[in-house]
Formats: C-alpha cells, sequence, structure tokens
C-alpha cells in the first residue's frame, strides 16, 4: 500500500511544483495608454493584467495592491479611479512633473509547499502571515521567497533618471538607454542586476504586442554579459514585453531557502 | 509663356530681399478627405549625428484648451519632439506659432539671425516634419553647407503631408 501511494505523492508534488512555472507562463504586464507625453498636467491611463496574448485580456487581472507610481523627483504619485474587472485592472495617472515616471508593482513575497494530510498544499504569504498560517509541524514543507517587478516608463517633456535608479534589492533593469527614447530600427542597451550587482547570463525575452494577429511569438532572446547588459535592434515600432528571471538562495526572510526573481517591463518603441 | 512669367515674377520676389538670405518654401497640399484638420509642422536645422542645432519654425494649435494649449499632440511630431521639442517651454517667440492652412507658405531668415549665424561652418540638413490629426505624418530632408559661399538650393517633394519644400541661401 504504502509503496504504491509513494509514486502517487511523488507526482503529485510534481505538478505541484509544476504549477508555479505554469502560472509564470502566462504574460502580466502593465499597458500605460502612451509613453512620450505633453501638456500642462496630461492624463495617462493604464492596464494592468495578466495574459497569453499580449497585449489583450484574457486571463486574469493584475492586482493593484501593489501598484506605485514614482515621479521625476522621487515623490510617490497616489493613482486614480482604480477598478479590476474580471479581465483587468485599470487606474488613471496624473502627470504634473516634467520628466520620466516609473509605474510598477513589486511583489515580495513567500510562498510555500507542503504535504496536507496527503494533499499537495500551496500557501503565499508574508513573512509575518507565515508563522500563523503554516502548520509548525508541516510535511515536506519547502519555503521559497520571490520578489518581481512588473513596470513601464511614461516620460512628460524631456526623459529623466531619477526614477532609473535601481533600489538594489531583487532583480531590476538599469536603462543604459532611456525607456522612453526607443526607436524603430536602433540599438539600445539594458543592464540587469540582482541586489545591486551586474547580472551575467540572464535569458531575456522580448515580444511585440499584436500576438493575436500574427501566427507565431517572433520573440527576441538575449542574453546578459559580464555586465549584466544586453542590447536589442528593434525590428518595428510597437508595445514590446521584455520578461526575464532567475533564482538563488540569497533570501532575506529567513523561513525560506531559495528566492525565485523576476521582472517584467512593457516597453514603446516608436517609428522613425 | 507662363513660364517665363513664373521666372520673372520670382525674379522680382528675390529682388527686395536681402542680400544674404535663408528661405525655406513649404507646401501644405490640399486634401480631400472628410474630416480635416490643419497639420501640425515643424521646420529645424539638424547637425551630425541628428542633433537639432536650430528651431526655424513650429505651427501648432496655440488655442487654450483643457488639455494644455494645444501642446498634448505635439509629441506626433515624433522626430522634432525628440531632436528639440521636449527640452523647449513652449511657446518660443519667433518660433511657434499657429497652424497654417493648405497653400504656399515662404519663410525668409536674414542670415544674420542669430539660430543661423552661430552655427559652425560644416554640413547640415534642414528637416520639415508634418503630421496631422486622424491623418499621416511626413517628413523631408534638405542637406545644405553653412556657411554659403554661393547660391545653394535643395528641393524634396512630399508624397501625403507635405507638398513641395525647397531651400534656397542667398550668400
Amino acid at each position: 500500500m504504502k509503496r504504491s501511494l509513494a509514486p502517487a505523492i511523488t507526482l503529485a508534488l510534481a505538478l505541484a511544483a509544476a504549477l508555479p512555472i505554469t502560472a509564470s507562463a502566462h504574460k502580466a504586464w502593465l499597458m500605460p495608454s502612451q509613453t512620450v507625453v505633453a501638456g500642462e498636467a496630461p492624463w495617462i491611463t493604464v492596464d494592468a493584467a495578466v495574459s497569453n496574448d499580449l497585449f489583450y485580456f484574457n486571463h486574469v487581472p493584475l492586482r493593484l495592491d501593489n501598484v506605485a507610481v514614482v515621479a521625476p523627483d522621487g515623490s510617490k504619485v497616489e493613482t486614480q479611479n482604480g477598478a479590476t474587472g474580471k479581465y483587468r485592472s485599470v487606474f488613471d495617472v496624473q502627470l504634473q512633473q516634467e520628466g520620466t515616471y516609473r509605474i510598477g508593482v513589486t511583489n515580495h513575497y513567500l510562498t510555500a509547499r507542503y504535504d496536507d494530510n496527503g494533499k499537495p498544499k500551496r500557501w503565499r504569504g508574508t513573512a509575518e502571515t507565515f508563522a500563523s498560517e503554516v502548520p509548525k509541524d508541516a510535511k515536506d514543507l519547502e519555503v521559497g521567497e520571490s520578489v518581481s517587478r512588473v513596470q513601464t516608463f511614461v516620460t512628460k517633456g524631456s526623459p529623466s533618471d531619477t526614477v532609473l535608479k535601481p533600489e538594489g534589492v531583487g532583480l531590476e533593469l538599469v536603462p543604459v538607454t532611456h525607456p522612453n527614447d526607443l526607436f524603430a530600427g536602433e540599438e539600445a542597451t539594458f543592464r540587469f542586476q540582482v541586489d545591486g550587482k551586474p547580472a551575467a547570463g540572464l535569458e531575456i525575452e522580448i515580444v511585440r504586442g499584436g500576438t493575436r494577429y500574427r501566427n507565431a511569438q517572433d520573440e527576441i532572446k538575449a542574453t546578459t554579459d559580464a555586465n549584466g547588459e544586453f542590447k536589442v535592434t528593434w525590428p518595428d515600432a510597437g508595445m514590446y514585453w521584455l520578461e526575464t528571471s532567475t533564482q538563488d538562495d540569497k533570501v532575506s526572510m529567513p523561513q525560506a531557502k531559495q528566492r525565485r526573481l523576476g521582472y517584467v517591463a512593457t516597453l514603446e518603441v516608436l517609428p522613425q | 509663356m507662363r513660364v517665363q512669367l513664373t521666372i520673372a515674377l520670382s525674379g522680382l520676389l528675390a529682388m527686395p530681399a536681402y542680400a544674404a538670405q535663408f528661405e525655406v518654401d513649404v507646401q501644405i497640399p490640399q486634401m480631400n478627405v472628410a474630416e480635416y484638420h490643419r497639420p501640425y509642422v515643424a521646420v529645424w536645422i539638424e547637425g551630425a549625428g541628428n542633433k537639432s542645432v536650430a528651431d526655424l519654425a513650429v505651427w501648432y494649435q496655440n488655442k487654450d484648451t483643457k488639455e494644455g494649449h494645444g501642446t498634448k499632440w505635439l509629441p506626433d511630431l515624433r522626430q522634432w519632439w525628440r531632436r528639440s521639442g521636449r527640452t523647449l517651454d513652449l511657446p518660443v517667440d519667433g518660433v511657434t506659432g499657429p497652424t497654417r492652412p493648405a497653400g504656399e507658405h515662404a519663410l525668409a531668415f536674414d542670415t544674420s539671425d542669430p539660430r543661423l549665424a552661430k552655427l559652425a561652418p560644416g554640413e547640415y540638413t534642414l528637416v520639415v516634419e508634418a503630421v496631422r490629426e486622424v491623418g499621416g505624418r511626413e517628413l523631408l530632408k534638405i542637406p545644405f553647407t553653412w556657411p554659403a559661399t554661393a547660391s545653394q538650393s535643395g528641393k524634396a517633394q512630399g508624397k501625403t503631408e507635405l507638398g513641395a519644400v525647397a531651400l534656397t541661401i542667398t550668400p
């Protein structure tokens, strides 16, 4: 009996292990109504969703709990008119200052997997809720930490650099070419950092929007060099989704053994 | 006969001009469309590496609107916005002005105009960009050498949002 059950549990655990990967195969994104803006105090509106197709709403909304908008002077801007529907969230941002804004969702949480009386159980929460929600004697407990960012950039007037400075935690994009100065046919350079240090050997995937109306993803692949840098020459104008992820064991939450790091940016490339 | 007359007339027009002139002729074509708005137009000079060195004219909707004095749509003049517009405090005296109707528009600058006089000797490009609400966008370039030691002229022919664009430099 025991011998026949073991493979079943192994299979269940394997499936549970596969689930987060399946979930991350969906694409999370923020989609600003425009990225190059002018005017006195113009508004932009931003869609936030997790989907299969770029940039269409067909899976689940991206929750707005951790949305943060940083103004060119580094101050925080409140989003307005936020709403979450079945397939997408939406919010507005008024751009009062000249320069570049960073709009982003940063999720920093703990995940746990354990065997709950023969059933695989998955949990997600914070270091604080871990103690009360995950049984102390949980069997086959595996705890991981996750830091993921979903970002986009919008510039009113002249591009500025304040919001591009990395925070030094987790996986971050450090643009060398300004993210609101991207044009078709031109080469752009970006750097990735993990905890403020260059992240070499990261695999970058870049996909242009409008996937519903073509038969292939047409993804652009790149790998970061020793300086954490990679270059891309934009083949066409459009909204692009850029994603990369990695993992290590440099956890900041003591319960975790492993740390997953993810980064997504939506970048607009303009025609010449 | 008509050709001769045109030559004679243009000769007359050139006569009262100052000896040293930088003249740009921009034709905004007549459109047969259901919804027409006058285009936003930018005329500027680029040096090496597409760097903007002088804004000669920018025509956009100067009317006060909720969305910021018509400046909201200025980034649609994509290249001008990137090269120069986004760093300017608008409006700019002697550069920005209201949109203009279809027809031919002659812009004449004295070569002593500080925007031209300050240019270091070298190769430059005159750039004319036009973009129309619910319409298209077009950009034309005419290279020239500065300062002109002899008369220079260049032409570019637009296909959609611009008609003929001409540059004449008389030293």
